[in-house]
């Protein structure tokens, strides 16, 4: 059992395997159920996850219609082939926002952790795919990896925005998507941590401010940068750079941020980008109520 | 979208987060995992509780969603969850449709009560047989806890699977219950037994720490005194 990124990294260097199988091994531990079941649950959720995609791609807009369309606008950008960054991270900020749009439309997606944080694992996955071309198992592998950091998370600090600020929310899926790329990629276990440690750095103090409270705005852009920053820590990770904070030390970090953090900007929609004029006007407008 | 989940005692750290698809999971329709999959769960808790489809419900929806049911779908999904779909299962989009074809009369309400936990949903639901109410909250994920049932107070974490047993309130009732959990070599982490009334129905809280396969939940039913048994957390 581990309980900490130190406790899963030592684990796998200590028995020579990935992040993955440590986190089926415990998962057979603690559930008692045999490996097969376990991997064809989560193949399973590959396959929500993949449809969430396609879905999103097609293009689908929100019953408020404050999202959508975006993850279509985004591909065919890319299509033309003049965009600055890269294709692999444009591809992936382009998935993670297709199931996003999926969710507030009232899609079916894979809570990864949280469904207003699905979009980012997901989105990394399938745009890491077009590089790598991983076997189907080592897709499955790579949603066990995010797993076992989500898991460290969820167990030591939070993952809802209503607990810890968005910080928790997406911040968490992309500390677990930037580890999972590095193992696909073929980093170790360190790598995999020094990754996770790295994105979530960058996501301290980001709060979850949705206008109207729903699971929207910004929602689905935090899940579009979310995998923009998981796919570069990931790059630096696999350099060779390491996080001077300890992953698990950054955890901690983010758990005191969130304690700390004001209810206004906790997913009560009365602070941040809710409470300007115009996230104001657009809640007054969907739930048809006066501005006050 | 819940309180705090970490809980610290004495500096130790209790791992409430057991399986990688608590992380990686549920499926579920969206777009929110406490307002949209975890009001779902309530509604099918309390239609596997009354054990029917009912001829009307009353829902009355506190705090968080009272204020953005409707941009959450928390109405069509508790809905849904009444008419027995599960999280992921897409009819939960056009449940209110469904349940006014089937003539289920449905009842909102807005409450402006303070309650503990800001995702609380009261159910009432009933048909000419009988009625039921509960009280649910959805504390984050997808995850829930019943914390009352026909005036039964219940303290259910919802951090392991659990089943509720409604029995006559009759000496053996317990025994026989617990006796059937030890064959099967479940451990139970946490029990509870209320009543309201001496000598009438009484209700048990059992939670274990491994699922509890169907089977098993069949044999319990059969037991005497035994009137109703729904697993509530998967």
């Amino acid at each position: 059992m581990f309980r900490n990124v130190v406790e899963l990294v030592d684990l796998a260097i200590s028995q020579n395997k990935k992040i993955s199988d440590i986190m089926i091994e415990q998962e057979m531990e603690v559930t008692g159920r045999s490996k097969e079941e376990i991997i064809a649950q989560m193949e399973k959720n590959l396959t929500v996850m993949e449809q969430a995609v396609e879905k999103g791609l097609k293009g689908v807009t929100s019953h408020s219609g404050l999202t959508g369309g975006d993850a279509v606008l985004l591909q065919q950008y890319i299509e033309k082939g003049e965009f600055l960054s890269g294709e692999t991270i444009l591809d992936a900020v382009s998935k993670a926002v297709a199931t996003n749009e999926v969710n507030a439309a009232m899609g079916t997606i894979c809570a990864t952790p949280t469904a207003g944080s699905a979009g980012v694992v997901p989105g990394t996955l399938f745009a890491v795919k077009n590089k790598l071309n991983p076997t189907r198992e080592q897709m499955i592998a790579f949603l066990f990896t995010a797993g076992a950091f989500g898991y460290v998370v969820a167990n030591n600090a939070f993952i809802s925005g209503a607990a810890g600020g968005c910080q928790a929310e997406v911040g968490s899926a992309a500390g677990m998507a930037a580890a999972a790329i590095v193992e696909m990629a073929g980093g170790n276990p360190e790598q995999c941590a020094e990754a996770m440690a790295i994105t979530l750095k960058n996501m301290l103090g980001l709060v979850c401010d949705p206008v109207a409270g729903l699971v929207e705005v910004p929602c689905v852009k935090r899940n579009a940068m979310g995998a923009a920053n998981a796919m570069v820590a990931a790059d630096m990770a696999l350099a060779g750079i390491k996080s001077r904070i300890p992953c698990d030390e950054v955890i901690e970090a983010m758990f005191k941020i969130g304690q700390s953090m004001p209810t206004a900007h906790k997913e009560t929609a009365q602070g941040g980008l809710a409470a300007t004029p115009t996230g104001q006007k657009l809640a007054a407008k969907i739930f048809g109520i006066p501005l006050k | 979208m819940s309180q705090p989940r970490v809980m610290r005692e004495e500096g130790k750290i209790i791992m409430k987060y057991k399986s990688v698809f608590d992380i990686i999971g549920p499926v579920m329709i969206g777009p929110s995992s406490s307002h949209t999959a975890g009001a779902a769960r309530i509604g099918r808790v309390a239609r596997s509780l009354f054990g029917r489809e009912p001829k009307w419900a009353k829902i009355s929806f506190y705090g968080s969603f009272a204020k953005t049911y409707k941009g959450h779908g928390t109405d069509v999904a508790i809905i849904g969850g009444l008419l027995d779909f599960d999280t992921y299962d897409e009819r939960i989009i056009k449940s209110l449709e469904i349940a006014k074809e089937k003539g289920i009369h449905i009842e909102f309400i807005a409450e402006t009560a303070v309650t503990d936990h800001p995702n609380t949903a009261r159910i009432r639901i009933g048909d000419d047989q009988g009625e039921l109410e509960l009280v649910g909250i959805s504390i984050g994920g997808g995850k829930i806890e019943i914390i009352e049932l026909n005036g039964f107070e219940l303290r259910l974490s919802g951090h392991h699977p659990a089943i509720l047993v409604v029995h006559n309130d009759r000496f053996g009732a317990i025994a026989a219950v617990s006796n059937i959990l030890a064959k099967h070599q479940l451990n139970i982490g946490h029990m509870e037994v209320s009543r309201k009334e001496k000598g009438r129905l009484a209700l048990m809280t059992i939670e274990v720490d491994q699922n509890i396969d169907r089977h098993i939940i069949e044999e319990i039913e059969k037991l005497p005194n035994i009137i109703q048994v729904t697993k509530i957390v998967e």
